[in-house]
Formats: C-alpha cells, sequence, structure tokens
C-alpha cells in the first residue's frame, strides 16, 4: 500500500497550476463577474485542451487516468476559482454522453431535482445538461439541447461567477443514461468534493500569507495564538477532507480494493462506495465553508470587501454544497452505516 | 496513491490473522483495572507470547532486537491485533515505545545488551518520569535535579502522570543537571527498587488511579544508567520522538469506530436514530472516522518512504481526540440517565445497554485533548511548524 499523493500525481497538479495561473489568472476571470457567460469558449477550450475533461478517457482523445488523477486536478480547479460547469461536463466526457465535451467544445451542467425552486447554473452557455433524481437515486438523465424557455435569469447571483437562471415550471425530463447504476452521481459528487478541498486550501494560503504580512500592535499578527489556532484548524479541515477524497478516488479505481474493504466493514461493495462517496463529500462542504468563513475573519476588515478574494471563494463553497447531496442529507444517510461499523 | 497492500503484506495479514485466531482463545479476559500485579502479569504473558511469535517489537528495528517491520506491516499489526479484540500493549507501552526506542536510539552497547532483550521478552516493565507538577506543556522547564556524587546521580524532586508506576523495573527520567533549559537536562535509566522513591496514586476523574506521581528523595542512579551526555538528555527525547511512524493511534481509532457501532445499535434499540438531529451526528462521526482511517494510511505511507509520517501526526491528533470527545458526548446523550451508572445496566428490551463501557471510553475521551500534547500545543506546532507561522511568547 502506497496511499501517498505520486511523483506523477504532484507534477500533474504543478502542471493544471501553472496552465491556470498563466492562463487563467484571477484577474482575467473576475473580469467576467456578473456576465452570463463566466467563462469564456476559448478559455473553456483551452481547459479541455490541457486535458481536464478527458483525463480517464483513453488516449488519444484522453489520457487514460484515473479518478485518483482527476480529483488532484479538481483540486487545482477550484483553488483557481475555475467558473463554469466543469463537473457536469466532465461526467458528459467521461460517459460519452455529449459529443465535443472531451474537447472543451461543449459545456455540460448538472441539475438535480430537489425541491425548492428550479434553478439552473450557467444556462447560457450549456449544450446539455446531467439530470439526477434527489439524492442520485435511479440513472442519471441527459437533457440536450436545453431550452431557454420559461427561464428567467437571476439578476443577483449568491457567486458573481456562477450565473443563474430560474425556470417556472419543471424542466424536461431528459433521456436516462443507458446502464448508469448511479457512477455518475458518485463520480460528481467526489469531484464538487475535489472542488472544495481546493477552496478550502486556497483559503487556508491566504488566510496564512495575511497573518504572516499584516502588522498590528507592533507584530505579525499570526504571531497570535487565536489566529495561529484558527488556521491549524483550518489546516486539519483540509487534510482531513483531502484523505477522505482520495481515499474515494482509490475506491472508484480499485474494484477489488472495494471488495476487501467491504467485507471488513461488514457491507457490501455498493455501500462502501456511497459511505466514502457521502463521507468525502460532506467532510469537504464543511472544510470549504468552514475555511472561508475563517479566513475571512483572520482577515478582519478587508475580508468583507468585495476586493479581497475570499468571498468568491465561499460563495462557490456554498453553490457547491447545495449539488450532489448536502450535508444534513449525507450525514442522516451515513447514520445508517454506523451500525454497520466495525 | 494506492490502497492496495502488496502480496508481502498480505501475506503478514494472513500469517498474523492465524496466529491471533490461534492464540487468543487462551489468552483469557484482562484482570480488573486497579489490580495492577495482575495486570502486571496479564501484559507480560502477552508479550511473551508475541515474543515467541516473532512479533515482538514489530516497530523495532532489527538491530534492537525487534522485527523490523515496514510502517505498512505496523499498520496491519496493529489493525489486526485491535479487530481481533487482542489485549492492549499495557504496562509494556513505555519500554515498547519509549524507552526501547530512546536506548536503542541513543544507548551504549551494555545498556542495550542490559535492557532491550527484557523488554522485548516481556520481563522487564518501564514507566516514564517526564512530567512535573510545575513542568507540563513546558516540558523543558523541569527542576527535579541530579547531582553528581562519585559514580552515582543523586536525584531529588517530583514527577507526574506516571502510569503503572506501582509495577515498573525502571524509570525513564528527565533530570536537571544544567542551568539551560533545554541543555540542562539529561535522560537517566532510574530502578524503580531504589530507596528514596515514593509512589502516589493519582486518581483520575474516571475514579480509577491509572497514573501516580513520583517523590524522589535524594534517590542514587549509577552514572553508567545514563542515556547520552550529561544535559543532552533534550536531544536524546526528541529523537525518540522521531520514531513515530503514524500508527500511535490505530488502536484507539478502531475502538472508537467499535464504539460507534455498538453505540448506534443501542440507539437503534432505543428508538433514538429516529431523531434526525442525533442520526446526524452518528453520520459525521461516521465520515470523520472513515476519513481519520485514511488519513492514518497516507501518514504511514509518508514514513514508509520517507522515514517521517510527514506533517500528519499533529493533525491526526488534533481531530481524532475532538471526534472521540464528539463520540464520548454522543454516548452520554443517546444513553441519557442509564450514563449516570458506571455499573452494566439492562434497556428497556432486557439486554445489555453496553453503559459502563460507554461511560468508560467518554471518561478517556477528555484526556485525549490533554494526554501527549494539549491542542492548543498542537496548534502552536502545527501553526508554527507546518504553516511557517511567527513564534511569540506564548
Amino acid at each position: 500500500m502506497d496511499f501517498r499523493v505520486g511523483e506523477d500525481q504532484r507534477e500533474l497538479a504543478e502542471g493544471i497550476r501553472a496552465m491556470l495561473t498563466g492562463r487563467l489568472p484571477l484577474d482575467h476571470l473576475r473580469a467576467r463577474e456578473g456576465e452570463a457567460r463566466a467563462i469564456s469558449a476559448e478559455d473553456w477550450t483551452a481547459l479541455g485542451e490541457t486535458g481536464v475533461f478527458a483525463l480517464t478517457l483513453p488516449e488519444p482523445i484522453g489520457t487514460g487516468l484515473s479518478m485518483a488523477e482527476a480529483v488532484v486536478v479538481f483540486e487545482e480547479l477550484g483553488r483557481a476559482l475555475v467558473p463554469g460547469p466543469l463537473v457536469g461536463t466532465f461526467l458528459a466526457a467521461r460517459a460519452g454522453l455529449v459529443a465535443g465535451a472531451a474537447e472543451g467544445r461543449a459545456q455540460v451542467g448538472v441539475y438535480s431535482t430537489e425541491a425548492g425552486p428550479v434553478l439552473v447554473e450557467h444556462l447560457a452557455s450549456l449544450d446539455a445538461l446531467v439530470v439526477f433524481a434527489a439524492d442520485g437515486r435511479g440513472p442519471a438523465r441527459v437533457l440536450a439541447p436545453v431550452s431557454a424557455e420559461g427561464a428567467t435569469r437571476v439578476e443577483a447571483p449568491l457567486d458573481p461567477l456562477t450565473p443563474l437562471w430560474r425556470f417556472d415550471a419543471a424542466l424536461p425530463a431528459g433521456a436516462p443514461v443507458p446502464g448508469d447504476d448511479g457512477a455518475l452521481w458518485r463520480d460528481g459528487a467526489l469531484l464538487t468534493a475535489a472542488l472544495q478541498v481546493g477552496h478550502a486550501a486556497a483559503a487556508l494560503d491566504l488566510a496564512v500569507a495575511y497573518a504572516k504580512e499584516r502588522q498590528q500592535f507592533g507584530t505579525p499578527i499570526g504571531s497570535f495564538q487565536a489566529i495561529k489556532h484558527m488556521c491549524a484548524d483550518m489546516l486539519v479541515r483540509a487534510e482531513v477532507a483531502r484523505a477522505a477524497v482520495h481515499a474515494s478516488a482509490c475506491l472508484a479505481d480499485a474494484p477489488d480494493v472495494v471488495d476487501a474493504e467491504s467485507a471488513v466493514a461488514g457491507c457490501t461493495p455498493g455501500q462502501l462506495v456511497d459511505r466514502s462517496t457521502r463521507g468525502a463529500k460532506l467532510l469537504a462542504d464543511e472544510a470549504a465553508l468552514g475555511n472561508a468563513r475563517s479566513a475571512i475573519q483572520v482577515h478582519g476588515g478587508m475580508g468583507f470587501t468585495w476586493e479581497v478574494p475570499l468571498h468568491l471563494h465561499l460563495k462557490r463553497a456554498r453553490v457547491l454544497s447545495t449539488i450532489f447531496g448536502t450535508r444534513a442529507a449525507h450525514a442522516v444517510a451515513l447514520a445508517a452505516y454506523a451500525g454497520a461499523t466495525t | 496513491m494506492d490502497l492496495r497492500y502488496t502480496a508481502p503484506e498480505q501475506a503478514f495479514r494472513r500469517e498474523l490473522r492465524d496466529w491471533l485466531a490461534a492464540t487468543l482463545p487462551g489468552v483469557g479476559e484482562p484482570p480488573p483495572h486497579d489490580d495492577w500485579p495482575a495486570r502486571r502479569a496479564y501484559d507480560l504473558r502477552w508479550q511473551q507470547l508475541l515474543f515467541e511469535a516473532g512479533y515482538a517489537g514489530v516497530d523495532w528495528p532489527a538491530e534492537g532486537g525487534g522485527r523490523g517491520s515496514s510502517p505498512v506491516e505496523q499498520l496491519i499489526f496493529k489493525e489486526e491485533c485491535e479487530r481481533a479484540g487482542a489485549p492492549y500493549v499495557g504496562v509494556n507501552f513505555v519500554g515498547l515505545l519509549h524507552a526501547g526506542p530512546t536506548i536503542i536510539a541513543e544507548g551504549t552497547a551494555a545498556q542495550k545488551e542490559r535492557y532491550l532483550p527484557a523488554i522485548l521478552r516481556g520481563q522487564e516493565v518501564w514507566c516514564q518520569g517526564f512530567s512535573e507538577p510545575d513542568a507540563g506543556s513546558d516540558l523543558a522547564s523541569l527542576r527535579t535535579r541530579a547531582v553528581r556524587d562519585g559514580d552515582d546521580y543523586v536525584v531529588t524532586g517530583s514527577k507526574i502522570w506516571t502510569s503503572h508506576a506501582e509495577v515498573a523495573d525502571y524509570c525513564e527520567l528527565l533530570v536537571r543537571t544544567g542551568e539551560e533549559r533545554n541543555r540542562g537536562i539529561t535522560w537517566l535509566i532510574m530502578p524503580m527498587d531504589a530507596p528514596g522513591i515514593e509512589i502516589r496514586p493519582l486518581r483520575t476523574i474516571a475514579g480509577t488511579a491509572e497514573f501516580a506521581e513520583l517523590f524522589l528523595n535524594e534517590v542514587r542512579v549509577p552514572v553508567a544508567n545514563r542515556v547520552g551526555d550529561e544535559n543532552d538528555g533534550w536531544r536524546v527525547t526528541m529523537v525518540t520522538l522521531s520514531f513515530e511512524r503514524g500508527t500511535a493511534f490505530v488502536g484507539e481509532l478502531l475502538e472508537c469506530m467499535r464504539l460507534l457501532g455498538d453505540l448506534a445499535r443501542i440507539a437503534e434499540r432505543l428508538g433514538a436514530l429516529d431523531d434526525a438531529g442525533l442520526a446526524r451526528r452518528f453520520g459525521h462521526l461516521v465520515a470523520a472516522f472513515d476519513a481519520l482511517w485514511a488519513l492514518t494510511k497516507r501518514n504511514v505511507s509518508e514514513a514508509a518512504q520517507t522515514g517521517i509520517p510527514g506533517i500528519g501526526g499533529s493533525v491526526f491528533k488534533l481531530s481524532f481526540s475532538e471526534h472521540a470527545q464528539a463520540l464520548g458526548d454522543l454516548a452520554m446523550e443517546i444513553l441519557d440517565r442509564a450514563a449516570l451508572s458506571g455499573d452494566p445496566l439492562n434497556g428497556p428490551d432486557g439486554a445489555a445497554l453496553g453503559n459502563a463501557e460507554q461511560l468508560a471510553a467518554w471518561f478517556k475521551s477528555i484526556s485525549l485533548t490533554i494526554a501527549a500534547g494539549t491542542s492548543q500545543v498542537q496548534r502552536n506546532i502545527v501553526a508554527e511548524r507546518i504553516l511557517g507561522m511567527p513564534k511569540a511568547r506564548r
């Protein structure tokens, strides 16, 4: 067993980070705040050409990698605040649902038929929508094209880089994905969790950097235990969530490990995967939301300004926490596994 | 990142599992908590069985007489022992996990020959004399003084939090031999039958005497019992801490997972899981303990490759200790008034409630954010050593 982040995976992360820093720096992304299309078609294609959506597809379209690499890449996308329907497009490419998704020539959103207002993100850019039933029950469905009829753009979306539309009525059902046994929802939850780990890590980095630099009472505020302890707790949340996400990705990649571990845990292989996915999403949501809040606090008044990007991490984390299961839903579902814990 | 165990690792696990299955039925139930002589005999007997089977000191290097297993095998060893319900390391803890590794790293050839085999074979018990009433988190301020007198040090002072002192043969003792804080400390092997040692049991909030205070009044310790140089004891102690391979809390974590399962079954019988608020707390603990198990595997993997468990040790302890307490608090709420009784009770359905075990675990959990470095000190360490935040006076 070697559960370290491998050398290749580290290099992959660094490569993606370098590409994002060069091609999609934060200033560039923020220039589109409040716009209907949060990311340009050219930038989306650049992500596609980097291989972000086709990671797990065989060559020559993809790079033949696994979910372990996908979560490493998605953490970087979250860290860099890359907007757009990243998870849906990856899922559409992975399952071959929408032509052009793998290459970054199509944008595919996700939507879950939970109760509440019918809100769809990134509608103006979407070529298709992957629709999940509440809590991922039943096969996923694909809606393509996505008609904007009956949709009204939300003027003040929570996240200025996640444009939002409200529909007056329920969306059309779409076509079921043949043979989907919940794997799409599981992968979507996992990738969303990976994005959240990226937000948690970014918030931590920003807080620590600020605490080392900002002086009050004649000394950096990072020398105060009250600040140190907040930052230490942020690191703990991020590291624990990352371990959960990585372990869940390893299970997604290795059915033989799932079989062995489910025997020990006294549950079915399907239950073990469900348990690890939900746990990862729950902890990653908490890490992202908790760390963004703590980072704002460490920044004091500056953290409350539009200029400092912490609110963007907080708002994106809030957006991501509403899809692929809320923390409350995951916690209730996970409670059923408590009695099986050996 | 790969969670697959290699073929040799799987073989190690199978062999160990078979041995545990064959051996444990003959081991018997552990003696009562307050019967120290019986506990000593029971724990030493288990260590002897491990030695005979070649499992003594799995985490010790071969040159110290240990098995020299890889960190992953150490993880498997602890996991299998816990899952099989094998006896805990018990009174062998200090010898196997602290004093032994220190002597391996820093002891003389004569010291290694004298002390190491007796630890591995389950013949001698060690205790620890580090903390003092006025030197806890700030260990380097310790004041127990050792004055050179011929071939002896004459030691006077007091120590606290010494587990199983009543039945120990030796004490790993930190004493002050110089004025400089960190560079005035010396590491000694103190025979516990030396004249001038008074042991006073210390009763904990659990009502048990798990620890003792040591009062040392002109105790003579031979200079030959010094490990490392005079005034170099702080470094000697730090070297030992570096032996940790990320497996320190494997047993405790798996125990928490088992307790969570027991508690969930109790809650189900009591109908408490119908309360969504309580159910979510169970779900959250499932997620947290699973993640901490993954983090353990990560830390062990780091240690296997680099020799040190990376940044994970302090991170793990901070998170684990808090979640163990959350489990204990949840147990107290589920059991409600049954938690008022330390005697075993039956539920409304006539079956055992497991209240006594959950109560004991709750007490133990309260110590987890204090023992082996308080969570506050851990956070300072994480912030300064991992995040690189500036040091300051506390």
